[in-house]
């Protein structure tokens, strides 16, 4: 009996073993999506295939500037879709099947579960930035000095955040088998109008006027100027992505708090 | 005064879902090193009961506690091991890496080799989830609640699913982690089950404990055997000796369920010489049940209580 008494004194858990939980959620995490082609597939091959398509096989007129400035485009098209998918449409599902239940059963550390799906995230947005970017140089034989090259990944790595944050809202709202619907109806209308499909010169004057109201123009507007086709205004940019992020995680965190 | 061995506990707990009353002011402790079966039919609470120790919804009213925390603490979760009724696990993960995963959660945790001996799953670590067949799933559910050395293990409806070697492995698993002083909850539908496993079995009906103790003393609450044999004794005579509740004949045995066993048996072998065939039973735990959870017997406690 005492050996039961005694087993009231429970190991304390360290800091270390803390941080050791939240890195085999990312890895987890990532391994999962990685062995995943019905997720990896789409979202690798969808931007590569339009930038092959549009910024090298059918760009005519100025190749070299046609193939720069869609390598920003389709890159944030690109980066979009693990945050949105990756995360929105993960959580939809996972908190309909009984995951994420299990997982607020087990000790997991509070925040080692969005960490670890921003990680997963983040990793592929990198995959699908160094894809495109070697298309650019080897295939549309696009020039990018080391320094555009480093600012374009950190701003389409970084930039895959807000739509972490995004689809993280969206996962709260949606559940289940509908939110691939549900994040494909925000996700491919919102690439078009944010003219990242055609150049927003291309289209009417009305769609021109409320880009700035999206998200992904702000992006292409930040990957643009990281690739020296840039307009301008890089820190109103970046301050309304944040500010989209900060409004998207905290409508996610009360939606989390209140329904689970 | 004796050490207080309660480290789970519902106190007059209420839980509605909209209009649907689920649970109404139970009580409920779970003591260290106890197993704990919770019987009842669907829909009678038993889920939510679990889910309300577990922290995943708050209680409308009444006080719940594990290891006399707040059910939400992650310390008291260091504690225990879950295993649910349905978790779709990520598919393409392995089965060690699952186990790899959940052990990262705790203090002191088992390794995974340690663990996929005791439940059985040696031969599967490298396997990925999707791969499995579902008792194998079962059986990869469970490592992961035990993984973590819980001193109480949750475990709903654990052996839906598995065949019965498999089920009988699972119920070892679990006396052996008993014996190690670990206390179990245990949800099921089998009531084999909760008669090879438990100390304690509490009965659960429309959303109120109807029945609480031993498994004995459950089978005492409807204190009925059953009496077979092949007699010309007729039901009209037996029915009338004290302690029997029914007689019924069948072709030519005769059946009697009595309170009494040992008196209906010496007068049935005094009325009839040429008596053969004789049996006497024991109610089982799944009539004690069925009695026990029938609307008329519950009301009846209940206003008894």
């Amino acid at each position: 009996m005492s050996a039961v008494i005694e087993s009231t004194a429970v190991p304390a858990m360290s800091a270390g073993r803390v941080f050791n939980a939240y890195l085999e959620e990312a890895r987890a995490e990532c391994l999962r999506y990685l062995r995943n082609p019905g997720f990896l597939l789409p979202t690798l091959l969808f931007p590569a295939a339009f930038y092959v398509m549009f910024g090298i096989v059918m760009a005519q007129p100025d190749r070299a500037a046609a193939a720069r400035y869609l390598l920003a485009s389709y890159g944030t098209f690109g980066v979009m879709s693990p945050g949105l998918f990756g995360f929105g449409v993960s959580l939809a599902l996972e908190r309909d099947t009984g995951l994420l239940t299990l997982k607020r059963a087990l000790p997991m550390p509070p925040g080692a579960y969005l960490a670890g799906k921003m990680c997963m995230a983040l990793l592929v947005a990198a995959m699908v930035a160094t894809l495109l970017l070697g298309l650019a140089t080897f295939a549309a034989h696009v020039d990018l000095p080391p320094s555009r090259i480093a600012a374009f990944y950190l701003v389409e790595v970084v930039g895959a955040l807000p739509f972490c944050a995004l689809g993280l809202m969206l996962g709260t709202v949606v559940k289940g088998q509908g939110a691939p619907g549900v994040v494909n109806l925000v996700y491919l209308p919102m690439a078009f109008l944010a003219g990242l499909w055609f150049p927003l010169s291309m289209m009417p004057g009305v769609l021109r006027d409320i880009a700035p109201l999206w998200p992904a123009y702000h992006l292409d507007q930040l990957a643009l100027a990281a690739v020296g086709l840039g307009e301008g205004g890089i820190g109103i940019h970046v301050l309304v992505l944040a500010g989209y992020t900060a409004v998207f995680v905290t409508i996610a965190a009360r939606r989390l708090r209140r329904h689970g | 005064m004796t050490q207080d061995t309660r480290i789970a506990r519902l106190e007059q707990v209420s839980k509605r879902y909209g209009a649907i009353t689920a649970l109404e002011r139970i009580d409920l402790d779970i003591h260290r090193g106890e197993l704990l079966a919770l019987l009842g039919p669907n829909g009678a609470g038993k889920s939510t009961s679990i889910g309300l120790l577990l922290g995943l919804m708050p209680a409308d009213e009444g006080h719940v506690s594990l290891f006399g925390r707040d059910p939400h603490d992650i310390e008291a979760h260091r504690r225990i091991g879950v295993m649910l009724q349905s978790a779709n696990l990520p598919a393409t993960l392995k089965v060690a890496e699952l186990l790899r995963l959940t052990a990262s959660y705790y203090p002191a945790p088992r390794s995974v080799a340690e663990c996929a001996a005791l439940t059985g799953i040696d031969d599967v670590l490298a396997r990925r989830y999707e791969a499995l067949s579902g008792g194998q799933q079962r059986r990869v559910q469970f490592a992961m609640a035990m993984i973590g050395r819980p001193e109480l293990l949750f475990l709903d409806e654990p052996t839906v699913g598995m065949d019965l070697p498999a089920r009988q492995a699972l119920w070892a698993a679990v006396r052996r982690l008993v014996g190690e002083g670990c206390a179990v909850v245990l949800t099921t539908h089998y009531l084999e089950e909760a008669e090879a496993l438990a100390d304690r079995v509490c009965v659960i009906a429309r959303g109120a404990v109807v029945s609480e103790g031993t498994v004995d003393a459950l089978r005492a609450r409807i204190a009925t055997s059953r009496v077979r044999c092949v007699t010309t004794v007729g039901a009209e005579i037996a029915w009338r000796w004290p302690g029997v509740v029914s007689a019924v004949r069948k072709d030519d045995h005769l059946e009697i369920a009595t309170t009494e066993p040992e008196a209906t048996v010496r007068r049935l072998l005094d009325a009839d010489v040429a008596l053969a065939g004789l049996e006497v039973q024991r109610a089982s735990l799944a009539e004690a049940f069925v009695d026990i959870t029938r609307d008329d017997v519950a009301h009846i406690h209940q206003e008894a209580a």
